[in-house]
């Protein structure tokens, strides 16, 4: 069975433009891992949190999905802050596995919340995203996605400059670096921890506006999400920026080819064998992070 | 163990007995599925608990467990018993195959949950797509009574069997926590620099521990499918058990013996009494189970056993 | 010390960590029955040499034989059960556990029976001055208590070579009064023993022979006494390795 190569430019460029979102998710997480050497299980289940939250603005308020951006991704930020200064944090009383399980408890306590809320239901956002395509050459491309490439690019950019230029983000590669060094340097750890899980909420917050239009919400989209997250991270290096950005768009690939020759549920397959396989033999991740 | 836990858990075992004599179907059918939890959890805690390897993907060997004993009968009309026989053992090999990729390939903590998770995910979309399991409308095991067959007309004599395997295996765990064995769990689970140094096979003694674990968690699967005669990918093979052992284990008392039988039975009766109270809304049991994980963690890290230890200690030191 | 009698040969090891020299190729042997002690300054490599012995650093170059034995790339655990125990100079108790159950990971090494190998630790515990605390946590050890655990655990191996890595740093005169007649004990009971040593008091009074490293080399080997008289040896403790450093650069 062959396709035209039409067919396959298109799923290229649709995996290479899901891919980016992905990657956006991805970078949250890397984030919190690089800096708080934490896996942060509660992931999946904030990003379906902020993608009903998308969904309720939009329908009640009827604002654009790219309007509620800016707002979504300050309340999420303070939300990420709040929740590892004040819960898990505390908690978890440093120890690594406390913190996984503590963030599964977290998501499993945010899934059925939102499940008992709004029930099982899928939902999409009203109004005619669907349709909105652009045509590139031959191809036609979902404007939507387009409009989520541009903005995952730029965040991913706006994310780095912070990280590189401002004196919070060298606080968080101190810290990220040498929890001990920074703290007699005068860094209030806690602090630090704080920010950088709300930026990586923050990121979760503009994924899902990307994510809405072109997607759906139901309680459980987390987890689909959650796993193709790590997966990202576990290929980019754990902790890495311009990793969780490649692992992202070549994931996005990989699912939109596997989807196209294999089908929908084997493409997710796909992409639980990559995790796996990279976790035996490449777990430093395949884009060029150190051990 | 002390004698007096041990004398707590024969009276427990023996009260839950009673239970099937007086009671409806109703309630027994709440006993033969904590029991089947319990199980489920009992073998989750020989890896997670003594060993320190906490999984996200006991779904695995459950899953194994009950596909192999229906498929067994099924499709080669297999004799019940022996197919039970053959899904425990089933369920034991994946369990080996599993470690011996991840615990040779050096995975922890954190990396050892998320890829146990990723193996009972890429089983659950195989047994999914497969025509082989039924696909997703799921393999029916025909209804035939009779305990050549193990299926019973008697939910009881469920609950009677179930009660037994979970005394079967609270007998097993005794004698390994005090064995050659359950020391090197132990010692593994602490530091393995340490253990390797007293001469500790850390590798095969994972190994060991996966393959019990599995094992025990697989007879549960074959219980459930005994049980229920239903089964399809997302049962088998869905997250939920996976989180149900862990649960049940560490809110129980992680690492204790009878931890995860109390942690069973315990949510199970939690998620009975905010069903009674919330009504029909899906999931607040769940939203509960959550935040009581987060609270056992932060409060209690050895669980309902343990805050119990201690108020006894407490009381007796007063 | 050219004894044909060597229980424990190490040749020509080096091992870097990155760009860190930590092993620059150096040799040494121990008698059979012997005490023999290894110091230098901090940072020498003396923790790392006995990774190397114990299995858990491998080498870049060189070998480890043992009673003849080539057991370079042997797994640690496959050399406790050749009889080779070590302690950790950063202590490694299993804090989970009670000093009982410490000790016993180590004796089931010989006694998969668990009354046996239960026994047998109640008995090194007493051996090491651990005995009124076998049921408490190993977290409740003070320092001086775990040092001994350390010792305690790797005695309970029943070892023919034991390596203990700083096991009197951070224990008070009177403390180390207590346990030096324990090492002196564990000597006569047959055991070789191969000592990291700081308190020089201590190496004096206990070692048949010394070997000396510094960054990486060994630079002196031979009896206590003339050891102690050796120029080479006064510059880098003096110098704390600073003394050592000019000379190369001068011979360089
Ligand atoms: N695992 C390691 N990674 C990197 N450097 C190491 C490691 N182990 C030891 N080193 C380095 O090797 C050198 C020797 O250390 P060590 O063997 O502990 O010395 P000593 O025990 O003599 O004080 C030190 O510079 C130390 O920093
Ligand atoms: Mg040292």
């Amino acid at each position: 069975m062959t396709y035209p190569p039409e067919i396959v430019a298109e799923a290229v460029v649709g995996g290479l433009l899901t891919g980016s979102v992905y990657a956006l998710v991805a970078l949250g997480l890397t984030l919190v891992y690089g800096v708080l050497h934490i896996i942060n299980f509660a992931h999946g289940a904030l990003l379906t949190c902020a993608m009903f939250a998308v969904w309720a603005l939009v329908t009640f308020t009827g604002i654009s999905p790219y309007t509620a951006i800016i707002p979504l991704a300050v309340v999420f930020f303070a939300v990420g802050y709040v929740l590892q200064r004040y819960l898990i944090g505390p908690a978890s009383h440093g120890d690594d596995s406390n913190i996984l399980l503590v963030t599964l408890g977290l998501s499993i306590a945010i899934e059925n919340a939102l499940l008992a809320t709004f029930h099982a239901d899928t939902r999409n956002l009203d109004g005619d995203f669907g349709f909105q395509v652009v045509e590139i050459g031959p191809m036609l491309i979902s404007r939507p996605k387009l409009i989520g490439f541009a903005a995952s690019l730029i965040v991913a950019g706006l994310l780095w400059l912070l990280l590189k230029r401002t004196d919070t983000g060298r606080a968080i590669r101190a810290v990220a670096k040498e929890k001990l060094g920074a703290r007699l340097m005068g860094i209030e750890v806690g602090h630090i921890f704080g920010i950088t899980f709300g930026l990586g909420c923050a990121c979760l917050a503009v994924a899902a506006c990307l994510l809405m239009p072109s997607f759906y919400v139901n309680p459980r989209v987390g987890n689909a999400f959650v796993l193709v997250a790590f997966t990202i991270v576990v290929l980019g290096g754990m902790g890495s920026v311009p990793g969780a950005l490649l692992g992202g768009l070549f994931i996005g690939v990989v699912e939109s080819l596997g989807g196209l020759l294999l089908g929908d549920s084997l493409g997710q397959l796909g992409i639980f064998i990559i995790f796996i396989l990279v976790l035996l033999f490449r777990p430093t991740g395949l884009f060029g992070a150190r051990a | 163990m002390k004698r007096s836990e041990w004398l707590f858990l024969v009276a427990l075992l023996a009260a839950l007995a009673l239970v099937p004599l007086l009671a409806s179907n109703l309630v027994i059918n709440f006993l033969v599925t904590a029991l089947i939890v319990a199980l489920a959890a009992l073998g989750w805690n020989i890896l997670g608990g003594l060993g320190g390897q906490i999984s996200f993907g006991h779904a695995a060997f459950f899953g194994t467990g009950a596909y192999v004993t229906e498929l067994l009968q099924l499709r080669l009309g297999a004799n019940a018993w022996a197919a039970a026989v053959a899904g425990i053992a089933a369920g034991a090999l994946v369990g080996l195959a599993i470690g011996a990729a991840v615990f040779r390939a050096r995975l922890r903590g954190s990396y050892f949950a998320l890829v146990t998770l990723a193996f009972a995910e890429v089983l659950r979309i195989l047994a999914n797509a497969l025509d082989v399991t039924g696909g997703a409308s799921g393999l029916l095991l025909p209804l035939q009574p009779g305990a050549a067959h193990f299926q019973f007309d008697q939910r009881s004599v469920f609950a009677w069997i179930g009660i037994a395997c979970v005394g079967a295996v609270l007998l097993l765990t005794r004698h390994m926590m005090n064995s050659r064995f359950g020391a090197h769990l132990a010692a593994v689970r602490e530091n393995e620099d340490a253990a390797r140094a007293l001469g500790v096979d850390i590798l095969a003694t994972k190994l060991r521990a996966i393959t019990l674990s599995a094992a025990i968690t697989a007879a549960a699967g074959v219980f459930y499918v005994q049980y229920f005669l239903y089964l399809d990918a997302n049962i088998g093979y869905g997250t939920w058990i996976s989180i149900e052992a862990l649960l049940a284990a560490i809110i129980g008392g992680v690492g204790t013996m009878a931890g995860p039988l109390i942690g069973a039975l315990a949510l199970h009766g939690l998620g009975e009494l905010t069903r009674g109270f919330a009504g029909s809304i899906t999931g607040i049991d769940l939203v509960i189970f959550g935040l009581l994980l987060v609270a056992a963690i932060a409060f209690a890290p050895a669980g309902i056993v343990g805050a119990w230890k201690r108020y006894v200690g407490g009381r007796r030191n007063a | 010390m050219s004894g044909g009698d060597a229980m424990l040969e190490v040749s020509n090891i080096s091992r870097s960590f990155g760009g860190v020299r930590a092993l620059g190729g150096l040799s040494l042997s121990v008698a059979q029955g012997s005490i023999t002690g290894l110091i230098g300054p901090n940072g020498a490599g003396k923790t790392t040499m006995f990774g190397v012995i114990s299995g858990f650093v491998a080498p870049d170059t060189g070998s480890v034989t043992y009673r003849g034995a080539d057991i370079t790339r042997e797994p640690a655990h496959l050399r406790a059960r050749r009889g080779i125990a070590r302690t950790f100079q950063i202590v490694q108790p299993f804090a989970g556990l009670s000093v009982g159950e410490n000790i016993a990971v180590g004796s089931y090494l010989r006694h998969a029976k668990p009354s046996e190998a239960r026994a047998r630790a109640e008995a090194v515990a007493r051996r090491v001055g651990l005995g009124a605390m076998l049921d408490q946590p190993a977290s409740a050890l003070t320092v001086s208590g775990r040092k001994r655990l350390e010792l305690a655990r790797a005695l309970a191996t029943e070892p023919d070579l034991l390596l203990l890595d700083e096991v009197l740093a951070g224990l008070n005169p009177s403390e180390i009064r207590d346990i030096l007649p324990v090492i002196h004990d564990i000597r006569a009971s047959g055991v070789t023993i191969l000592m990291i040593e700081h308190v020089m008091q201590a190496v004096m009074a206990l070692c048949d022979d010394i070997f000396v490293m510094a960054q990486g080399r060994m630079i002196a080997e031979g009896k206590p006494d003339a050891v102690c008289r050796d120029p080479q040896v006064i510059e880098a403790y003096l110098g704390h390795g600073a003394a050592a450093r000019m000379q190369e650069a001068g011979n360089a």
